[in-house]
């Protein structure tokens, strides 16, 4: 009977006639296996005197004598100083405070050495101005260790000596006939690099100095000029700020400058039961909009006009705009809110545009705004693009016998490259200071290079009397010359630059150790801008501005916004892997730059993004196309983005001395006309596919209260149940708190004694800046696994910073609709329901959340370790014991917060992964204090158990105890908001206990029980 | 059968002593000589001083600066007194910066010669100490120290009555074995005889066609294999147990190092403190090899060792201490003749000897100055190591157990004020141990 039964495969059986079936019954496989091509070339195989048996011997006996070869243990050499500096303890840290001005970030900060070498970058709390780093600033100490900065000085691209150098330059500065001596520079605002270039001046007829801002703020530094006689910018200090309108400035991220988003976030903890409330006008989503109560995407064009009524409303003057009924309500409201607040009130604006900047001026004078600072302005951006345009053209003209570049990368950041470099052709002797060989190193004759900043001396007035120092913290490690000492040299002084500083410094009122030390100083002399530039400057009345504002009209085409990403910033630390594989805050993107596109747009184009089996994100190109510049990109569709406007990201499409693996994304400079970053584009959809790298491809939280939001009147008046309820779970059908031991598992361990650590996240004060997530990279080791790897959600980072858009206008009303679901079907199905909630929203609330490991007092990844890799300290810390893991990745599938990262690869000394851990300079960064981990075992967040230790031993050795405030992690410390905050609970007194203990307080999936020692803040928002 | 067996033994005692008569001959050959660097005891000299108080004067406040033979920061000192006449000296040594200021010829060439340098006015030195230190000064130079090996075997006597009295015990312990065996050939020919007189057969030539050999019977019974297999197979996996966890565990690893560093001279002899040299092991993770101007803070005036050590490193280690110094001078850039740097410089690497896993945390100042443990709990008798050895196995094993078995001393540290205050309340003054606070969770040392 069996026999005779027979077994149906596939229903293509049943045709008799088809071929594959009648195949595969003869054969395993449709297709031959390609044995042959397998095992090579048949012939050699045959001739080939290797039998099987011989190659297993070989194969035994090799792996015999490795085994042996293995038992004798490497012979390890350990070499002392011959004299050992007298502050260097091998195995302590030294700190030094110095200060980064790159011509992009300006920040006083401190630096961690180890033996002599930097190895992070600190916050320098005491300063008095900008003592806070941003992710870049972090990031920078890796860019010293960057293996294609030059090592000597080049003449004509060749390596060559300082002595040839000089003695050719100069030869060629005193051939000059009366030609101009143009040095085109970054900002400096550094009042001894200015008084060096005016002994040049003296020294040689003809000397120009020209300063150019990669990404420049004509606009606003004009409008400030032609109103207050100081090339600068206003200073704001958001603190005390109850109304913020900003419109399309990003003042919480880069714009002009950054550094705002320390005040910003004082001002959003609703601490005395109030808080500033935050209205943005923005066409591309960025942080300010995203932490904005109110957000409007808006175009460029509308913004203007929003600017004027708001003008005319606020000052006065006639504003004939035609704005939709819904802006021109909110014009209204805003400004009444704005008049409410008075002093306490201040409007921005990121138009690049002079007539708007003015205006902007104009309207918080009105307001008579305490928030504004314009009596000690900000220095750190003096550029003038029309005496730039007006240098190219003189080069041209063979006016000019000799340039000096120093900090700028024209050819690569100049919108019309090609007119520079036939600019350069003219000039006889073109000289770069650079600390690598860019684009625009490459076309010169001699290349003067130039030191990291970490090796450098220097001082910066960062904003008008406050001067900060840099000092070098580690020996040059190249054959390098500061631009100082070389001008200085040139100019036939023969100071070095270091006494040029000291004496310079002291003149200026500096006590010269105690600055040196503290890293900044108050300077008695006279401000004095990088150079006279008035000639340039045209001052219009505010009426007039007001007409030029009301008079713009809509163009044609898409309006595009240029913009700078929390990562790479203008681009000068493109070869950073560190900033390259950070992910953009908003749209959670690595190593690239795209086209951001709003949804209807994007659908009326055709463009498409969508998730691939293998969960990453593709999309197609587009081409944008401006008066003859043409470029492909990448489009991502980005909710928020205001219709009818793009977003490019500047900074990218390095190719000059840049590893191939940073060598990303597309440069989108050449839009950057007159360096103006709203430009008129046309974009078409060009087909195609782009592989995107994106960390986060969840974009909503589909109703859920992974992030607890409220507003403030319910905040005020409600109570904490209204807020923040305990989620409940039945007990004998008696609602129960998941907290209560009643319904646990487990038994909890007696922490009361020693130390118990938590960390506070306020959701109302972060601002999603990813400073936190680069301290982290560098205190711990956390390797960089490249774009692939990424897209593979294989990304290392142990903090991540969730990004949410609501799916619905807020996330209140989300959580309304999934609360309002019945059935699975029909209108208010919750299959259909929770379709619609995974997408965002055209204009969609934001709320950030960086997340890393909880330290569950309760912790599921415990549990499950068949090796107890993972255990629980009595301190509050969940261990992770590498050298214990075997990799089964059992932790990570049980861990609900998916803050397990795991080794898939060797990340250190592995060709495949040719980042900064693949070479010996690279590897300085190292902390030596945290392991570097191998392939196949678990890493996560340790909470930074090496800091908190070295605390306690420090406190043991001295025999103290440990005060409030003494605990910190390397998140924490970066955190200038203030919105990460970590320290012992069992210290009474201490502000972790009170942030525990406050109503606002929550942990992540509270319902889970896992009982975190990360703790949570709930986000207000003041609508 | 009995014969046999006999024998048998009758071998391994021969073997034995034979084998002890020689080691024992191998400990006399250990002797040695070593010799006294001084000069020859103290005599009565030239002039009129007495040597012996002047050498205890000579060495309190001339030493630092001068050496009898050689140049060190001033001049050499022997026979000094006939270079120079006798009052110039009590001047000179007196005060020798107002003999200087007085214009006096001689004193100007003296300072001039020596680089300026100022040598310390001595006003407390009386014309008779001057006379005494003249007179040690001028005592003979010493001839070279292996013809005064033998005069000075008093020294040594100490070690030698004890070598003696080793000897006097093994010569005495060989004897009572050959004894033995003798008595054991009397006794086996005594019971042969006895066998013989009684007609018992004791010549089994002719049996051992019949008897099966031993190993056949063995194999034959299965038991006694099954056992054997079984025994042997754990005991295998016993040592390679041993083997394999061996393996990684440098316990008693002294590498030669690029200079011969001696702990014993420096920490025993000299006993020179440990944290003098290795004074991060006080603040900081790493104990530090001491850079080496830590040693020229001394070597800088020690540039040859006592004739007596120098002895005693060539017979007992083969070592000439002062090529070793030589060797430092040459990595620190010191010209002992200029007495100055030359700036050139040579770093020395040293072999590290403990090389804890890169994945432990190890921190000295945790034990050294909060811990409060002696150096030689985990690196041995220091004092006692002519060549450095890992003296621990610096296992896990060996941490934990510490960690389990050593008391915290809670109330002579303020960090632990509060947990102390706590802690007593709560376990009523029992003791508690670093494993009680913690001390075995795996973060605290892996990170």
């Amino acid at each position: 009977m069996a026999t005779t039964k027979k077994y149906w495969k596939s229903t293509a059986q049943l045709d008799e006639s088809n071929e594959i079936v009648k195949n595969l019954e003869q054969n395993e496989f449709a297709t031959p296996i390609p044995t042959e091509e397998f095992l090579g070339n048949n012939e050699v195989m045959e001739e080939s005197s290797t039998t099987r048996r011989d190659f297993l011997k070989y194969v035994g006996f090799s792996t015999a004598a490795a085994s042996l070869a293995a038992c004798e243990g490497p012979v390890i050499h350990s070499v002392p100083y011959v004299n050992q500096p007298e502050q260097i303890i091998p195995g302590m840290a030294n700190y030094y405070a110095t200060t980064i001005a790159d011509g992009y970030d300006f920040a006083s900060i401190l630096v961690k050495t180890r033996e002599g070498r930097p190895i992070k970058i600190e916050s320098n709390k005491d300063a008095q101005y900008r003592g806070h780093a941003n992710a870049r600033v972090h990031a920078s100490v890796l860019s010293l260790y960057d293996n294609n900065r030059l090592k000597t000085p080049l003449v004509k691209g060749v390596e060559s000596t300082w002595e040839t150098l000089d003695k050719e330059v100069s030869q060629k500065l005193n051939d000059l006939n009366g030609k101009t001596l143009a040095v085109l520079t970054q900002t400096f605002a550094s009042p001894s690099t200015l008084a060096i270039i005016d002994m040049l001046k003296a020294k040689y007829p003809n000397v120009r100095h020209v300063t150019y801002d990669t990404v420049g703020e004509d606009g606003a530094l004009n409008a400030f000029e032609a109103k207050y006689g100081v090339r600068g910018l206003a200073d704001y200090d958001f603190t005390d700020a109850e109304t913020i309108v900003s419109i399309g400035a990003d003042f919480v991220g880069n714009w002009q400058g950054g550094g705002f988003d320390k005040g910003y976030s004082a001002s959003r903890i609703p601490t005395s039961k109030s808080m500033s409330h935050h209205v943005q006008f923005e066409s591309n989503m960025t942080l300010s909009g995203a932490n904005a109560d109110l957000r409007y995407p808006v175009t460029p064009t509308e913004q203007k006009h929003i600017l004027a009524a708001l003008y005319s409303k606020l000052v006065g003057g006639a504003a004939n705009v035609s704005l939709s009924d819904k802006v021109s309500k909110v014009v209204e409201q805003t400004a009444q809110k704005l008049s409410k607040a008075g002093s306490k009130a201040v409007v921005l604006c990121g138009l690049p545009d002079q007539a708007a900047q003015q205006l902007v001026l104009a309207i918080n004078e009105k307001l008579n705004s305490s928030i504004v600072d314009t009596a000690a302005p900000i220095m750190t951006r003096q550029g003038n693009r029309l005496a730039v345009d007006q240098l190219v053209k003189e080069m041209h003209a063979g006016a000019v016998g000799a340039l000096f570049v120093a900090g700028v990368d024209p050819i690569y950041s100049y919108d019309d490259s090609d007119a520079f470099a036939k600019a350069m052709e003219n000039v006889s002797l073109t000289v770069s200071f650079a600390s690598r060989e860019d684009a625009t190193a490459q076309k010169c004759d001699y290349v003067a290079t130039t030191p990291h900043y970490l090796e450098s001396w220097g001082d910066t007035e960062i904003k008008k009397g406050l001067v900060s120092l840099a000092q070098p913290t580690i020996r040059p490690i190249f054959d390098t010359r500061q631009m100082q000492d070389t001008l200085l040299i040139w100019s036939g002084s023969d100071q070095s630059y270091k006494d040029f500083l000291k004496e310079s410094s002291v003149n200026s009122g500096a006590s010269w150790s105690q600055a040196l030390q503290d890293g900044f100083f108050t300077s008695n002399t006279g401000l004095k801008s990088d150079e006279n530039t008035a000639e340039f400057v045209a001052s219009v009345s505010n009426n007039s501005a007001l007409s030029q504002l009301v008079s713009s009209k809509k163009p044609s085409g898409f309006e595009l916004t240029l913009y700078t990403k929390t990562g790479l910033g203008d681009g000068a630390q493109a070869n950073n892997p560190w900033l390259q594989e950070l992910p953009d805050p908003i749209t959670r993107t690595t190593w690239d730059n795209y086209v951001t596109i709003s949804q209807k747009d994007a659908e009326q184009l055709g463009v498409e993004n969508e998730n691939v089996a293998n969960g990453g994100l593709n999309g197609n190109y587009v081409v944008v196309k401006m008066n003859g510049v043409e470029r492909k990109l990448p489009a991502l569709i980005q909710p928020g983005q205001a219709q009818g406007t793009i977003g490019i990201a500047l900074g990218y499409g390095k190719t000059a001395s840049i590893q191939s693996e940073m060598q990303t994304g597309v440069n989108a400079y050449p839009f950057f006309k007159g360096g103006s970053s709203v430009q008129t584009v046309s974009v078409e959809n060009a087909g195609g596919e782009h592989e995107f790298a994106c960390t986060q491809l969840q974009n909503t939280m589909m109703g859920r209260d992974i992030i607890r939001e409220t507003d403030l009147a319910t905040y005020i008046n409600g109570d904490k149940h209204d807020f923040n309820p305990m989620p409940e779970v039945s007990l004998n059908h008696i609602e129960t708190p998941v907290t209560s031991p009643d319904v646990d598992l487990w038994t909890s361990f007696d922490r009361s004694t020693g130390h118990h650590f938590n960390m506070s996240i306020d959701l109302n004060a972060c601002t999603g800046c990813a400073a936190c997530v680069i301290a982290c990279h560098a205190e711990n080791n956390v390797p960089v696994v490249g774009k692939d790897e990424v897209r593979k959600s294989r990304d290392m980072h142990w903090l991540r910073i969730d990004r949410y858009y609501s799916s619905t206008d807020s996330f209140e009303a989300d959580e309304e609709k999934k609360d309002g679901f019945e059935g699975l079907f029909g209108d208010n199905g919750s299959l259909g329901g929770f379709g619609e909630l995974e997408n965002p929203a055209d204009n969609p609330q934001v709320a950030f959340q960086p997340v890393m490991c909880q330290h569950c007092n309760h912790a599921p990844c415990e549990t499950v370790c068949p090796v107890a890799a993972s255990s629980h300290g009595r301190q509050g810390q969940n261990h992770m014991a590498y050298n214990r893991c075997v990799g089964t990745r059992y932790c990570a599938n049980n861990c609900p917060y998916k803050v397990r990262r795991f080794n898939w690869f060797l990340y250190n000394g592995n060709d495949e992964f040719d980042y900064h851990m693949n070479n010996d300079l690279g590897r300085m960064v190292i902390n030596p204090d945290v392991t570097v981990r191998s392939r196949g075992v678990m890493e996560k967040c340790s909470m930074c158990m090496q800091m908190t230790q070295m605390t306690i031993l420090e406190a043991k050795k001295d025999g103290r105890m440990i005060k409030d405030g003494e605990f910190a992690t390397a998140c924490s410390n970066a955190c200038s908001e203030g919105a990460i905050k970590f320290g012992d609970i069992n210290d009474k007194d201490a502000e972790i206990t009170k942030l525990k203990n406050s109503d606002r307080m929550y942990h992540l999936l509270e319902e889970v029980g896992t009982e975190p020692n990360v703790i949570y803040q709930v986000k207000v928002r003041n609508a | 059968m009995i014969k046999r067996k006999l024998h048998f033994s009758a071998w391994q005692i021969i073997l034995a002593s034979v084998f002890v008569t020689f080691s024992t001959l191998s400990v006399y050959g250990q002797d040695a000589a070593t010799s006294d660097g001084e000069p020859a005891a103290p005599v009565e000299a030239a002039g009129s001083g007495n040597a012996a108080a002047g050498e205890a004067l000579f060495k309190a406040n001339c030493a630092s600066c001068h050496k009898l033979y050689k140049k060190a920061v001033g001049p050499a000192l022997h026979e000094v007194s006939q270079k120079y006449d006798r009052e110039w000296l009590y001047k000179w040594i007196s005060n020798s910066a107002a003999l200087i200021a007085s214009g006096d010829a001689q004193a100007i060439a003296v300072y001039n010669e020596y680089n300026q340098t100022a040598m310390n006015a001595f006003p407390q030195l009386s014309n008779v100490d001057i006379d005494n230190i003249l007179a040690y000064t001028d005592t003979p130079k010493p001839a070279p120290a292996a013809a005064v090996a033998g005069a000075t075997g008093d020294v040594q006597s100490g070690g030698a009555s004890d070598n003696t009295l080793n000897s006097i015990v093994l010569a005495a312990l060989a004897l009572i074995l050959v004894l033995l065996v003798a008595l054991l050939f009397v006794v086996n020919s005594t019971l042969k005889r006895f066998a013989d007189a009684n007609g018992i057969q004791t010549d089994f030539e002719d049996e051992k066609e019949v008897r099966r050999p031993l190993w056949k019977a063995f194999a034959e019974n299965q038991f006694l294999v099954l056992v054997s297999a079984v025994f042997l197979l754990l005991a295998s996996a016993y040592f390679a147990y041993g083997a394999l966890m061996s393996v990684g565990v440098d316990q008693g690893y002294a590498p030669v190092q690029p200079i011969h560093y001696s702990h014993r001279i420096h920490a025993g002899a000299n006993e020179i403190e440990c944290k003098y040299c290795h004074s991060s092991a006080r603040e900081s993770k790493h104990s530090g090899i001491p850079s080496l101007n830590v040693c020229m803070n001394c070597h800088k005036s020690i540039g040859e060792v006592a004739d007596a050590t120098y002895q005693e490193g060539m017979t007992e280690y083969g070592i000439d201490y002062n090529k070793e110094i030589e060797k430092l001078y040459a990595a620190t850039g010191w010209d002992s003749d200029e007495q100055a740097f030359t700036g050139e410089t040579q770093p020395v690497r040293w072999v590290r000897i403990h090389n804890l896993p890169d994945l432990a945390y190890f921190n000295h100042a945790q034990h050294v100055t909060a811990g409060n443990i002696a150096c030689q709990q985990c690196h041995g008798p220091v004092e006692e190591m002519e060549v450095m050895y890992q003296y621990s196995p610096l296992t896990m094993g060996w941490c934990i157990n510490c960690h389990r078995e050593t008391n915290v001393d809670l109330a002579n540290n303020g960090y632990y004020e509060k947990i102390h205050e706590e802690l007593s309340k709560q376990r009523g003054g029992k003791q508690l141990t670093i494993a009680d606070l913690g001390g075995l969770e795996c973060g605290k040392c892996h990170y």
